[in-house]
């Protein structure tokens, strides 16, 4: 979807794409239907979401954390972080993709099934991205990754002629370095 | 000092507590206890209205008029789904309402149950926030916090779900000293390095104006005040969106009338050419800026607005102040005053012969006719017969709304009642009806169209139920002008399903609530036909009968610039099609 078209249904110069890809760190009070309204902006408003995670991340304060990974152009971020920090229960929304230096870390589930030669090298290929087996049959593997996103693409696509048959990825969750909290 | 009662009983004694004199509403099964409680004391009025859509613009009509929170209280699933084009329309308009559903006992949600609606879920998406009470502990907080998000920063709408189980439940209640959301903290002073750049800019400039919008109107009467100073400490010109009118007065000197798809030739014309806009608690929307990237190219633009989403939003500005418009209204008149600011004299003499050019074009001039009723003659002599009285405006959506805006001219916020951003007919009667309750002795008119007010007609008998004086003013053109307009610019003059047949006979429907009815259509006649509407002490129905096929001009066509409107002259000049003017992509716009 065209981010520049969600915005107004005016400003749409055809074929004009400087779509951006940000991480954005949304912090909630984790109250039934919280991320029900988050999805709902995003959805209502025509944004994107590429990625979504969410956990309670301070149980005494019941706050939450929502990581959302995004595509659009550089103003429609800036309406996108605006445009939550409207819902009443958020506390605070970082652009950690503007404040720089994130850190991003996925986790996958890999199910790979094969034997003989497709085999050792799903293995092999497994050790070489410190892949971790976590179950294994005499026809199948499943690796448990941890990574960035790009890293797990990779492997991913290693996995596909080697008998991938099934992939489960948390989605994105980040954190900005350094010693200050967002 | 802590009581023990009733989820029921808290609700009506939280309303006590907010001050809440009036609510709109219509029972049923789930908010049963909740009438219960309302039978049994005086304080709060209830107005029974006579379907849920008109108790939300009744509540919306009150909110608009008062500046107080606007109640409604419905039931469980029909009844909530009917307030919700109520609730979106005050979203929409930034209403504070404050809206208490009935929901089906908690062991019973998610079974499908009798009258049972996901409230919450439906109305996540046109409210500014929404609860669902699962406990009488969270009841005390929920219903205050509810009227302090109702009302602060930017207003809106809030819905309270209240399951049944819980309106029986047991507990205590105490008035919290001390509301406030725990997350929810809108910032209401501007940065005053900001402001104080704003004055420089507005010191320097050469052809500024004004652009306020409805959020001068919510921050209250001291906005208005304060924005009427400033324009005269400045002399810059002034124009204001539909929701905007009566901030500044429309007698006032700097007065350009209002801007936007049928805003005069002045005031759009002075928006497109001028160097500096100063835009005070509007929201740049699509029917004020016509194609975005024509508007307004050579300005500067200072935007000021207590939702920070609102600026950048649909028109990159150079300077965004996020803060309440009074506020920053008030630093800014400060500031120019202290640093003995002076505007541009020369520059702003340039540019005031520039507007007086303009104006002399008349946008707003029609061709009046002696044998039948020109509907902008029609909105013209009613506001010349009422303009000296304490008179209130709502309307319904359309033509008639546009010449309202155009011809009743309004000194003061908080008179007129339009549905904006949603563009909602039927909301005039059930508003009218919200205002008169809030205002037992004004005058209060609901100008009217024959299609509109057949949407919320029913709230006729509530009007007579409780002796409320509105006066409904229909333009009767027997077609849906607007829709009509638009098939005639766009359409090549096919006008489908937009002719209003089998109407009613208006004075016999008025007879038959109980109401007066009143038909006039003839010009010479129609000044004594509207006095006798405005003396008359009971609600009456004036079917003022006016031209069929009456365009509404000035307008900019869909998909074109300020500087590219349309004029009456230049629609009867031979040879020239509307339709034509409005190009392919403009036709795809609304």
């Amino acid at each position: 979807m065209n981010a520049i078209a969600a915005l107004s249904p005016y400003s749409s110069p055809a074929g004009k794409t400087n779509n951006e890809r940000h991480t954005l760190s949304v912090l909630v009070d984790n109250e039934p239907g919280v991320l029900a309204r988050v999805v709902g902006l995003f959805s209502g408003r025509g944004y994107n979401i590429e990625s979504l995670t969410v956990a309670e991340v301070a149980h005494v304060e019941r706050w939450s954390r929502i990581t959302i990974v995004t595509t659009g152009s550089p103003e429609a971020i800036e309406q996108i972080s605006h445009q939550l920090e409207r819902i009443v229960p958020i506390h605070k929304v970082t652009d950690l993709t503007v404040r720089g230096r994130a850190i991003e870390r996925e986790l996958a589930m890999i199910k790979v099934r094969g034997r003989g030669e497709s085999r050792v090298e799903a293995l092999r290929l497994g050790e070489a991205f410190k892949a971790k087996v976590i179950d294994a049959t005499l026809e199948s593997f499943i690796f448990e990754l941890t990574g960035a996103p790009d890293k797990i693409d990779d492997f991913v696509n290693l996995m596909r002629p080697l008998g991938l048959v099934e992939l489960s990825r948390t989605g994105v969750a980040a954190i900005a370095r350094g010693p200050d909290a967002v | 000092m802590s009581k023990q009662m009733t989820g029921a009983a808290m609700v009506v004694e939280a309303l006590k507590d907010q001050g809440v004199e009036t609510i709109f509403g219509y029972p049923g099964g789930a908010v049963l206890p909740i009438y219960d409680a309302l039978f049994q004391q005086n304080f709060v009025q209830h107005v029974l209205v006579r379907h849920e859509q008109g108790a939300a613009h009744a509540a919306e009509g009150y909110a608009r008029s008062t500046g107080k929170v606007g109640v409604l209280l419905v039931t469980s699933g029909p009844g909530a789904t009917n307030a919700i084009t109520g609730l979106t329309d005050a979203l929409l308009d930034s209403i504070p309402l404050v809206c208490i559903t009935g929901q089906v006992p908690t062991h019973l949600i998610g079974s499908d149950a009798f009258q049972e609606c996901d409230t919450v879920g439906i109305t996540r998406h046109c409210t500014k926030h929404n609860y669902l009470v699962r406990s009488i502990e969270d009841l005390p907080r929920i219903l205050h916090e509810a009227f302090y998000v109702a009302r602060s920063g930017r207003p809106g709408p809030v819905v309270i779900d209240l399951p049944k189980d819980v309106q029986f439940a047991s507990g205590m209640y105490a008035f919290p000293k001390n509301v406030q959301h725990r997350t929810y903290q809108p910032k209401l002073k501007g940065d005053m390095d900001q402001v104080r750049l704003a004055v420089e800019m507005m010191a320097a400039a050469k052809k500024p104006v004004f652009y306020s919008g409805g959020g001068v109107i919510n921050s209250g009467p001291a906005a208005s005040e304060l924005l009427r100073e400033l324009v005269a400490l400045t002399n810059f010109p002034i124009t204001s969106t539909l929701m905007g009118l009566g901030a500044y007065p429309a007698s006032g000197k700097n007065w350009l009338g209002m801007l936007g798809m049928h805003g005069t030739y002045e005031a759009n014309n002075a928006m497109h050419d001028c160097d500096l806009m100063i835009a005070v608690g509007s929201r740049f929307d699509d029917r004020i800026t016509g194609r975005l990237d024509a508007f307004s190219p050579g300005s500067k633009k200072i935007h000021i607005d207590i939702d920070p989403s609102s600026i950048n939003k649909n028109v990159k500005v150079d300077l965004g102040i996020v803060g309440d418009c009074g506020h920053v209204l008030e630093d800014m008149v400060r500031l120019w005053r202290a640093s003995a600011k002076k505007s541009d004299e020369q520059a702003l003499g340039e540019w005031w012969d520039q507007i007086d050019e303009w104006r002399a074009r008349k946008s707003l001039a029609y061709r009046n006719s002696k044998e039948v009723i020109k509907p902008q003659y029609a909105v013209q002599r009613l506001y010349e017969l009422t303009k000296d009285r304490n008179s209130y405006i709502t309307t319904e959506v359309g033509q008639h709304q546009m010449w309202a805006a155009q011809f009743y001219h309004f000194e003061e916020p908080n008179r007129w009642m339009t549905s904006g951003g949603l563009g909602t007919m039927g909301y005039g009667l059930p508003a009218a009806i919200g205002v008169q309750m809030a205002h037992p002795d004004a005058l209060v008119i609901d100008i009217a169209g024959e299609a509109s007010i057949l949407m919320n007609i029913q709230e006729m008998s509530t009007a007579k139920q409780y002796r409320l004086p509105v006066k409904i003013f229909i333009l009767n053109n027997e077609y849906m002008g607007m829709v009509r307009q638009w098939q005639e610019l766009l359409h090549g003059g096919r006008y489908s399903n937009s002719y209003s047949e089998a109407l009613p006979d208006f004075v016999k429907l008025a007879e038959a609530y109980g109401a007066k009815g009143i038909r006039c259509d003839d010009p010479a006649k129609l000044d004594a036909a509207i006095m006798e509407m405005v003396e008359y002490p009971g609600p009456v129905i004036f079917d003022c009968v006016v031209a069929k096929e009456e365009n509404c001009f000035p307008m900019i066509p869909s998909g074109k610039a300020h500087n590219e409107m349309i004029l009456m002259e230049l629609s009867d000049d031979a040879g020239v099609e509307i339709g034509s003017i409005i190009d392919e992509k403009g036709k795809m716009l609304v």
